[in-house]
């Protein structure tokens, strides 16, 4: 079933991009992350222009957090007013990633830096899950329980002026700490499709030390509204959103998750987050070789 | 008084002397729809000899297809600290979006180098109008970059065999359209060619451009870009909306 893409300016069989939406859908009702890493490489693989799967996939993960947020704003797993300073920073954020995306994009750069960015967060994320699983499943073996980490912030948050209270978090700190690290995921979306969750949620754990009832749905929250923001911010630069691209997608991925979603419950969350760490260190792996690789087109053709 | 009268005919007479192409399309206007995977398109017509005689030596046609031509930037990849990534570009003023060329016969067969280059056929003969001061050997390889990817992705093709003449008078060429056609106003030119010369020449315009829903989204995103942009944005949260309540009656 062949289908025009108005935008990508291309045909395009809609079985295969429904069940790529579908098969990033079931990985990120497993393991609660947007998926967004996933999509937009996979997008390019198959030959849709790289803006145009950037700037689709945002479009795309606002859909599929929708629910998520939803669900955890009923169980009060949503600190609205982190949630708020952090969409603040991701705006801006974003904002400031349109630019980069249209310069970038202009010196021809902008496939390289994005493959660097994939391989190196990607790498080094999927290197720290992967250990954190690999210990705690060793724990596991031995029978020790796993010691608690002292929930804390680091020292540089610590450090930063101007104190609020985030009750929900249980936190009390400057708002500044947030509002950074809500900016660079709202950087990440914009240059690379990704909705940031598998940035924003170590970083809200391990960075800002915040409770993890609340980390979930804070960061959902986040990223809707981020990618939300994202969709408008290429639309009215690089004029990238493919609706019918986008639509394909939400529906191969919100079938997905849900049958992600009933698989996680028959499996412990150790060997969970091990795969998850292991398709993470995958994708970066076959990043890294696209930039080492002699490629097979020495040259591009961009329309001025 | 006579002489007068032939030297205002004069260019008459010698035009009637000529052959005379009146060619047609089977399309004036490909709409790219939802279901698009490319089209044939089909390029026919008749040769008019004077006085209805078919001379002996027997004449060749070749039709080129062209899309709009659009200034390019044609960038090169080198290695640079393990990493591949685009070093070298160089910029083309008028580059066609498609060219393709049908003959009767192989087109090195019909026409010197010199012909070929001033009418642009074949693929190697397209005037890429180059813009920047690049020496020359740096400019071919560009040249040969770009064409060989546009080739390769079926915007650029030639072939020797697409045009069929029957008993000297009627031809026929098709060309078939992939489908990810650059859309615009496309020229399609015929030529009459006999021993070597380019005897008669027309051209016929051809539309290709989206349609109906596809046309629309193309034309919103590119006009109303925050509107659509926030019509994305409403369409991705009421799709998420809808699954998340339909999924939890399923349950």
């Amino acid at each position: 079933m062949d289908l025009y893409l108005p935008i990508a300016g291309l045909s395009v069989n809609m079985l295969v991009i429904v069940g790529l939406g579908g098969l990033v859908g079931v990985l990120s009702g497993m393991f609660g992350v947007g998926g967004g890493f996933l999509t937009t490489p996979l997008l390019i693989f198959y030959g849709i222009p790289p803006s145009v799967a950037v700037a689709s996939a945002a479009t795309q993960i606002t859909g599929a957090s929708v629910s998520g947020v939803l669900a955890h704003t009923q169980r009060q797993g949503v600190d609205f007013r982190m949630g708020w300073v952090l969409v603040a920073g991701g705006a801006v954020g974003s904002f400031a990633g349109g630019f980069a995306f249209r310069a970038l994009q202009k010196s021809g750069q902008i496939d390289t830096v994005v493959g660097i960015l994939y391989v190196l967060l990607l790498g080094s994320i999927g290197i720290l899950m992967a250990r954190e699983a690999a210990s705690s499943l060793r724990a596991i073996r031995s029978g020790e329980p796993v010691k608690a980490r002292a929930r804390r912030h680091l020292a540089i948050v610590a450090a930063l002026p101007f104190r609020w209270r985030f009750y929900r978090s249980g936190l009390y700190i400057s708002p500044l700490a947030p509002l950074l690290l809500g900016a660079s995921t709202g950087l990440l979306t914009v240059l690379m499709g990704v909705g940031g969750g598998f940035l924003l949620v170590p970083a809200m754990i391990y960075g800002l030390g915040m409770s993890t009832r609340v980390v979930v749905g804070t960061s959902l929250f986040q990223i809707l509204f981020v990618t939300a923001a994202t969709t408008l911010v290429h639309a009215t630069t690089s004029r990238a959103v493919d609706i019918v691209l986008a639509c394909l997608l939400l529906i191969g991925s919100v079938t997905g998750a849900q049958f992600g979603a009933r698989f996680a419950q028959t499996v412990r969350p150790e060997y969970l987050r091990l795969i998850l760490a292991l398709i993470v260190l995958l994708v970066a792996g076959r990043m890294a070789l696209g930039l080492g690789w002699r490629p097979d087109e020495i040259y591009t053709v961009q329309a001025l | 008084m006579s002489r007068l009268l032939l030297l205002i005919l004069a260019p008459l007479l010698i035009s009637a002397a000529k052959p005379k192409l009146v060619p047609d399309v089977s399309q004036r206007r490909i709409d790219i729809i939802y279901s698009f995977t490319g089209a044939e398109l089909l390029l026919f017509g008749a040769i008019l000899y004077p006085g209805g005689r078919v001379p002996d030596a027997h004449a060749d046609i070749a039709v080129v297809l062209k899309g709009p031509a659009e200034p390019v930037v044609v960038r090169e990849k080198a290695k640079v600290a393990g990493i591949w990534m685009n070093v070298r570009s160089a910029r083309f003023r008028s580059v066609p979006s498609f060219y393709a060329l049908a003959a009767s016969r192989p087109i090195e067969r019909l026409v010197d180098r010199r012909t070929a280059a001033i009418y642009e056929l074949g693929i190697d003969n397209i005037q890429l109008s180059p813009a920047s001061g690049a020496p020359p050997e740096e400019q071919r390889r560009f040249e040969a970059g770009l064409v060989d990817l546009k080739r390769r992705s079926g915007l650029y093709s030639e072939s020797a065999t697409g045009v069929e003449i029957t008993d000297d008078v009627l031809y026929r060429a098709r060309i078939s359209i992939p489908a990810r056609v650059p859309t615009g106003r496309y020229t399609a030119e015929t030529f009459l060619i006999q021993d070597g010369r380019v005897l008669a020449g027309a051209t016929r315009e051809i539309e290709i451009d989206k349609s109906g829903f596809e046309r629309f989204v193309a034309v919103a995103a590119e006009r109303w870009s925050l509107t659509y942009g926030l019509v994305a944005v409403a369409i991705s949260l009421l799709l998420g909306w809808i699954a998340g309540i339909a999924f939890r009656r399923l349950k």
